[in-house]
């Protein structure tokens, strides 16, 4: 094989693998967003988990909480540090936009910079929207 | 039991729990966070254009038609122009096949003897090793593209549509992405052919067999972290940009398993360009696949040839004519007159 393909060829490997490096570089890079307690939530001081908890294990809670509303009725979840919270995202002030209520700030952000796409909204939808 | 593959596994055991322990245990997160996946990466390009340089180097003297098919031959008979090209247009053809579907592992055979009273040796069409290799590929493939999510930001639309795909299923909470299982599942059953294929175990070593469980561990930890110990994504997309822009920070409460499994992806890294793994450079020069069989139609001459010192008839001629024309032998060129 002609040795100039070879070394095209080895350019473009080594280009690719780097590209993590240099993408960074040529497109401007959107930092972490902040996390912020906005709201009802700053004053509440309790949520169902705790921090780390929450960040890594929410969606695994909101998981079980539709089952458990959706086949067993049961709306009320005992959390851990011993307070009662309605099983609901998005209805009602005891639900989870209820106390953090601003989706943009609250689920978006970390959402799009995980780049995680979430089904929850093509049922639920944000209460502030609707008003 | 065979330690050609109890060793492999019992390193990649090794190699993960001091990962973990080295985490958990010693607070070295700076260790296998930071420096080791730069080293890995470092050792990863050069090592692969090493070893890719000196192929480019090594001799190709002559064309290798391996002939899978009728070579061009006369008018009337028909050429296989992609098994036995004669044009580089044949040889691309072949070559993308070859790369993009493993046209060679699809001619995989296997020999055995009949069960029945007969007993003869027959051969038959294998495609499961073709099959479990293209899934694996593929699927790790679209893993690795997937992981780009972590080091850009804002992510690229084409990773987007990638991760929309993969996850197309939505089943449970985080939604499962089929490349990641389909990756553990087409890599187990490699190993279960090495293992069980009494054949495939014979000429198994366990070069074989380290990066298969190394694969395996990588896949699991992932999928563990992903859909059973769950861990802090923002957290450790911190620490990848970090990593892209040379600015790294080590992220609070992300645990040892996070790192066991980025420590087992450096070693894949490190040790991949003086593994069997290289295939991924070589595929593009095998001999076999990338050169067109023309040495019937074009002459080729062994570029290290050597001037060979050649007596010609004419100079044999000339050293000897005198005695040529006193012995009464012919002469193409008389003798000078003048002498």
């Amino acid at each position: 094989m002609n040795k100039n393909y070879i070394i095209t060829g080895l350019v473009v490997f080594v280009l690719a693998v780097l590209s993590p490096f240099w993408f960074n570089i040529v497109t401007t890079t959107q930092a972490m967003p902040e996390a912020e307690l906005l709201g009802k939530s700053k004053t509440e001081k309790k949520c169902v988990l705790d921090k780390y908890e929450m960040r890594a294990n929410h969606m695994s809670l909101l998981d079980e909480w539709r089952d458990a509303v959706v086949r067993d009725a049961d709306r009320q979840y005992k959390s851990a540090n011993g307070h009662s919270f309605n099983m609901s995202l998005s209805t009602g002030e005891n639900s989870c936009l209820g106390c953090h209520e601003d989706k943009a700030k609250f689920c978006d952000s970390c959402h799009t910079y995980a780049s995680v796409d979430p089904y929850c909204w093509e049922c639920h939808t944000n209460p502030k929207e609707i008003k | 039991m065979n330690q050609k593959y109890l060793i492999p596994l019992t390193a990649v055991f090794l190699l993960f729990l001091i990962a973990y322990t080295g985490v958990e245990g010693a607070g070295l997160q700076w260790f296998f966070g930071i420096v080791f996946p730069y080293v890995a990466i470092i050792a990863f390009l050069a090592g692969f254009v090493y070893k890719v340089l000196g192929w480019a180097s090594s001799a190709v003297p002559f064309r290798i038609p391996t002939t899978c098919g009728q070579q061009k031959s006369l008018p009337w008979i028909k050429q296989n122009t992609i098994d036995n090209p004669n044009t580089s247009t044949g040889v691309f053809v072949r070559m993308i096949l070859e790369i993009f579907l493993f046209r060679s592992l699809f001619r995989n055979t296997k020999a055995a003897f009949n069960r029945n009273v007969s007993n003869r040796l027959s051969y038959s069409w294998e495609i499961f090793l073709w099959l479990g290799a293209l899934a694996f590929h593929y699927a790790f493939l679209v893993t690795l593209l997937r992981h780009f999510r972590f080091f850009t930001s804002p992510v690229p639309s084409c990773i987007k549509f990638l991760e929309y795909i993969d996850g197309i299923v939505q089943l449970g909470l985080p939604g499962i992405m089929l490349s990641g299982v389909v990756l553990l599942a087409a890599t187990l059953f490699l190993l279960a052919r090495r293992i069980f294929d009494a054949k495939v175990t014979y000429i198994s070593q366990a070069a074989d067999y380290f990066p298969l469980f190394l694969i395996i561990g990588i896949a699991a930890t992932g999928l563990a972290m992903r859909y059973f110990t769950k861990v802090d994504i923002i957290g450790i997309k911190t620490l990848a940009m970090g990593l892209a822009t040379f600015s790294p920070t080590i992220p609070e409460g992300v645990g040892g398993l996070f790192y066991g499994h980025l420590f087992l992806v450096s070693i894949l890294f490190a040790y991949f360009p003086a593994s069997k793994l290289m295939h991924m450079g070589g595929i593009f020069l095998s001999p076999t696949r990338n050169m067109a069989n023309n040495t019937r139609a074009k002459r080729h001459i062994n570029p290290w040839n050597y001037d060979v010192e050649t007596h010609t008839y004419a100079q044999y001629e000339d050293h000897f004519r005198e005695k040529m024309v006193e012995a009464g032998l012919p002469v193409d060129k008389p003798l000078d007159k003048k002498e």
